[in-house]
């Protein structure tokens, strides 16, 4: 009878150098996650007028916070690199015989990521 | 020509005297332009007849001896044995695969899921003879040329942790066939290849850790056919649903 070798459900993803940063990238959408609830929670407190609006940005100062705030931003940026670095091989795209460079499709990502920060940015009144 | 001196450490199992698989390690000098199927060829010419595994072309074309070599799936006729030099080279059946007898996988799993996606030319009607061959251009061919080079070694099944953990997922190999054919200007299967392709077995029990890419010995890069045809269902999908025929 054939042998089949056990796989541990548990620790796979020790098994291989690949796998354990397959899974950190995986990760890093719990920080996105994470994130976005919050923003959904300031959208929210604005809904709520002044005060409710304050009391939120009081609470993103707390030492706790902070620290979420600065890790979800280190880990996001991670999981756009990420993400983004694929980007040639999920969407090729092809001129005539020849399919663009990766660097191009990647930079157009990285060009409109900068752009719609730009803009999200001007319309908070950074700038 | 130089000699090089490695110790082979091969899983051995034998279905009618084993109950488990156990390692038994050779003593092989070799030529320092061997690969490793070469040193697996002397163990079996020299040292123990017993020994079981698959090789053919020995020329990275047929795809029969893929196998672990320490922990990494690879062609065995593709790595040399110099890498391997005065240490101990692990040699092992490709991994997530039931093993039939010693480096000899049991692949019906993965024929199934080849036949499944229907590897073929499909024509909604053929054309008669007389009328000639079906015309492409050089960048038709291009769009998917890529994906004709599997060989079909499994190296990918065994790099693969979604396999690994779900053996129902239909797997790098067979989709990325699934993707060449859908991709090929003479095919008319799209529909046909759909129910498989975009099951929860199908391209999105995949979760893109690429490592069937990084080990293909043949450059076919089966992440991204799988990528790509997530995209191409979900426009399907979408298709479907503003009436526009879908898949």
């Amino acid at each position: 009878m054939a042998y089949v070798r056990p796989v541990s459900k548990t620790s796979w993803y020790l098994a291989r150098r690949s796998y354990t940063v397959h899974m950190l990238q995986e990760l890093t959408s719990i920080f996105v996650g994470m994130f976005a609830l919050i923003l959904l929670w300031g959208i929210s407190a604005v809904a709520g007028g002044p005060d409710t609006y304050q009391a939120f940005l009081d609470s993103l100062r707390s030492p706790v916070m902070v620290v979420i705030l600065w890790v979800s931003t280190v880990v996001m940026f991670y999981h756009a690199v990420a993400w983004f670095s694929v980007t040639p091989k999920a969407m090729p795209i092809q001129r005539g015989e020849e399919f663009v460079p990766a660097g191009i499709i990647a930079g157009a990502h990285y060009a409109a990521w900068f752009v719609v920060s730009l803009l999200v940015l001007l319309l908070a009144g950074v700038f | 020509m130089s000699e090089i001196q490695i110790e082979l450490e091969i899983l051995r199992y034998d279905p009618e005297k084993d109950r488990e698989p156990h390692f038994e390690t050779y003593a092989v000098t070799c030529q320092d332009d061997w690969m490793v199927l070469d040193a697996i060829n002397y163990v079996k010419d020299h040292l123990d007849t017993t020994l079981s595994y698959r090789w053919s072309c020995h020329m990275a074309v047929c795809g029969s001896c893929g196998m672990m070599i320490d922990g990494e799936p690879k062609l065995a006729c593709k790595a040399p044995v110099s890498n391997y030099a005065n240490q101990k080279a692990r040699i092992e059946p490709l991994a997530n695969f039931p093993i039939e007898r010693d480096l000899v996988v049991v692949m019906d799993d993965f024929m199934d899921k080849l036949k499944r996606v229907k590897p073929f030319v499909i024509r909604k009607e053929e054309k008669p003879i007389e009328e000639g061959e079906y015309r492409q251009s050089p960048a038709e061919l291009k769009k998917y040329k890529q994906f004709t080079l599997c060989i079909n070694c499994l190296c990918c099944y065994a790099a693969c942790p979604q396999y690994a953990l779900i053996p129902e997922f239909i797997g790098p190999a067979a989709l990325t066939m699934a993707h060449r054919y859908n991709q090929d200007s003479r095919d008319q299967g799209l529909a046909e290849r759909h129910d498989e392709v975009a099951a929860p077995v199908g391209a999105w029990d995949c979760s893109f850790a690429g490592e069937c890419s990084e080990v293909c010995p043949k450059h076919v890069d089966p992440a991204a056919a799988l990528q790509q045809l997530k995209i191409a269902t979900t426009v399907q999908w979408y298709k479907g649903l503003i009436g526009m025929g879908g898949k």
